[in-house]
């Protein structure tokens, strides 16, 4: 297929996400006053690189990703792909989707409880006609299923998003998002609602994917652990603004902004384990002394 | 409305657990479950049944009644409802099994064809008042700015004003009135209640991720509108339709009462208001008013004990409720007791 060739050969070229001086102000209700929710906020993204985006609630990391998927607009400032101001609306905005996708939040929010899981996947497909020829769209739902680990396809597939766990539902949201042949991902916090124990397990799938399909991942969070193991480079947002960006072990290593050391010191830190434990116990040990 | 604020009241606490709460969450209530093995995608696709509660039971079986009176009554009846050969005031006996009116007419046959009226009337109008409510609430909530601004006020507008005299106005200014005419106005006259709720809902539908989701992935808004959003409203779709057709049998009951419902046709209403016009009360002709009466409140009854019985399966907690309260209340008896004992 000609577009499939295309698309081979955008990946190999890779591609650039580009966001310049986006500004975005939110309308107070009621009030002639306006929230600023990201100020001049700049980054370029490259296929096959993971910036992290890190900060507190708040902060504006979701308004970023909002702008980016079109679905705020943005008060100033330009988002660029491949060098080319984003459409708008229309057939421009529908191939943008087919570029770039997102991954949200909650597992549990994401998937529409009425639909199965093989309906979520296969409407992108549909839409973008991402099904390779020779090849039946269920053939494709089930292939992406496997590819995040939902086997057996065949049985997850018909399958109502209340009967899988949350891990299950984001993988589905990743397969929903890569349905398309994205080359982008913006991932919004993509593990904080899922349970500790199962969250390096999509990591990792979302790592190998990225790896396997050449992606360009925005990976919001507000952990800076994994922050520093996913992603090349970081940038630390606080109240709307960028303080902080640059290479991953940079930031981590070499903190500037005052912000990023708040964050740092509020990380547990391995090399400290068991020491509020034994000041408690010294604490105790002095005070029994004493009587 | 009274009917408007219970069925408001359905799914407001988490439409989008609907699902969940029916089929995941209430699987441990539920007391039966489908035969098949669970395990193949087949057998897990399958509804699982649940006992059905007596409320559906007995509202499904007085409408399924009603419904067949409406449909086979007109050919197992002798007579013909507008032959008024017939002795006048008849009390109901093995020919005139529910008695004759005061013109001679068989108020069997009369009540046969009217079922057919009021029904038909009745559903008319609920599906048109539905589907008048989607447009202008879901279309309202959904897409907001502008358009909302516009749509609400036109709601706002069809809500103060009063529904019944609305229709009355209207049926004096149209001089030949068909059933349908009339399922027409009422249907229009009884839509705007459900468009304020689910605009309401549409709105909190709108938030949702899957919502944004479904934009990301390109799809178009009224798609979005008709298979994402939609189907989360079913539910409350259900309820507002069964108490749409309550309003519109009422409705034309009440208008063909007052000599406004449609021009010579026969239904449960102008049953009553030949009734009333002929003295059936003052002569003592009970078989002539409180048949058709009946049948009026007996499809109440009905629809609102099916709409009782889905809003229980959409929201458990309403099963319990009565359970609940009931062992309060003994609890709070056996405190009384206790209480009073200790102050013995």
């Amino acid at each position: 297929m000609a577009d499939d060739s295309a698309q081979q050969v955008r990946r190999e070229s890779g591609g650039v996400l580009e966001v310049r001086n986006l500004v975005k102000d939110y309308k107070v209700r009621g009030a002639h006053k306006k929230i600023r929710a990201i100020n001049d906020v700049s980054f370029t993204l490259e296929a096959g690189k993971t910036i992290a985006l890190v900060g507190e609630s708040g902060s504006g990391k979701s308004t970023i990703a909002k702008s980016i998927m079109q679905l705020v607009k943005p008060s100033e400032g330009q988002i660029l792909l491949d060098g080319k101001p984003i459409a708008r609306h229309g057939a421009g905005l529908r191939r943008y989707r087919k570029d770039v996708q997102m991954v949200f939040q909650d597992p549990f929010g994401s998937l529409n409880p009425f639909h199965p899981v093989g309906h979520h996947i296969e409407r992108p497909l549909r839409i973008h006609r991402a099904v390779p020829e020779g090849m039946t769209i269920e053939e494709k739902v089930h292939e992406l299923l496997e590819r995040v680990n939902l086997t057996p396809a065949a049985d997850i597939a018909p399958r109502r998003p209340h009967e899988l766990s949350g891990g299950q539902r984001q993988r589905v949201a990743i397969a929903r998002a890569l349905a398309p042949g994205s080359r982008f991902l913006v991932a919004d916090e993509p593990v904080s609602m899922l349970d500790v124990s199962i969250r390096l397990g999509v990591l990792n799938l979302l790592a190998r994917l990225q790896r396997q399909e050449n992606l360009g991942v925005l990976y919001i969070t507000h952990d800076l652990a994994t922050a520093r193991h996913f992603s090349d480079e970081i940038m630390v947002m606080y109240r709307g603004d960028v303080v902080e960006q640059g290479p991953s072990d940079e930031v981590i290593l070499n903190p500037q902004h005052e912000y990023t050391k708040t964050l740092l010191a509020a990380a547990p830190n391995p090399e400290r384990i068991g020491q509020m434990r034994d000041e408690v116990r010294a604490e105790f040990a002095a005070a029994a002394a004493k009587d | 409305m009274p009917e408007q604020t219970t069925a408001t009241q359905t799914p407001a606490g988490a439409p989008g657990s609907v699902v969940d709460e029916s089929a995941g969450g209430g699987v441990p209530t539920a007391t039966t479950t489908a035969p098949a093995p669970a395990g193949t995608p087949a057998a897990r696709r399958k509804i699982r049944f649940r006992k059905p509660s007596a409320k559906l039971v007995v509202g499904l079986s007085l409408l399924g009644a009603i419904v067949l009176f409406a449909l086979f009554g007109p050919l197992i009846g002798q007579f013909d409802p507008r032959d008024s050969s017939n002795p006048a005031l008849v009390p109901p006996d093995s020919t005139y099994w529910m008695g004759t009116t005061s013109l001679g007419y068989d108020v069997f046959a009369q009540l046969a064809v009217g079922a057919r009226t009021s029904l038909f009337v009745g559903i008319t109008a609920g599906l048109l008042a539905v589907t008048l409510s989607i447009l202008f609430g879901v279309v309202a909530g959904y897409v907001g700015g502008w358009t909302d601004e516009v749509l609400y006020t036109i709601i706002g507008v069809m809500l103060v004003i009063p529904g019944l005299p609305l229709a009355i106005v209207i049926s004096t200014l149209v001089p030949g009135r068909s059933a349908l005419l009339v399922a027409a106005i009422l249907g229009v006259t009884g839509w705007a209640g459900s468009a304020v709720v689910l605009r309401k809902q549409a709105q909190s539908l709108r938030n949702r991720d899957y919502v944004a989701a479904s934009r990301i992935a390109g799809e178009r808004p009224l798609r979005i509108v008709a298979v994402e959003i939609l189907p989360n409203l079913l539910p409350l779709l259900t309820a507002q339709f069964l108490f749409g057709v309550i309003f519109a049998i009422l409705g034309e009951a009440g208008l063909s009462y007052l000599g406004l419902g449609p021009t010579g046709s026969i239904s449960w209403g102008t049953i009553l208001n030949e009734a009333q016009a002929g003295g059936a009360l003052t002569r003592g002709a009970w078989w002539w008013f409180i048949p058709p009466g009946i049948l009026i409140a007996l499809v109440g009854t009905s629809l609102a004990l099916i709409n009782f019985s889905i809003d229980e399966v959409i929201n458990p907690k309403l099963r319990a409720a009565p359970a609940a309260a009931r062992s309060v209340r003994k609890a709070r008896e056996a405190r009384d007791e206790q209480s009073k004992e200790a102050t013995a």
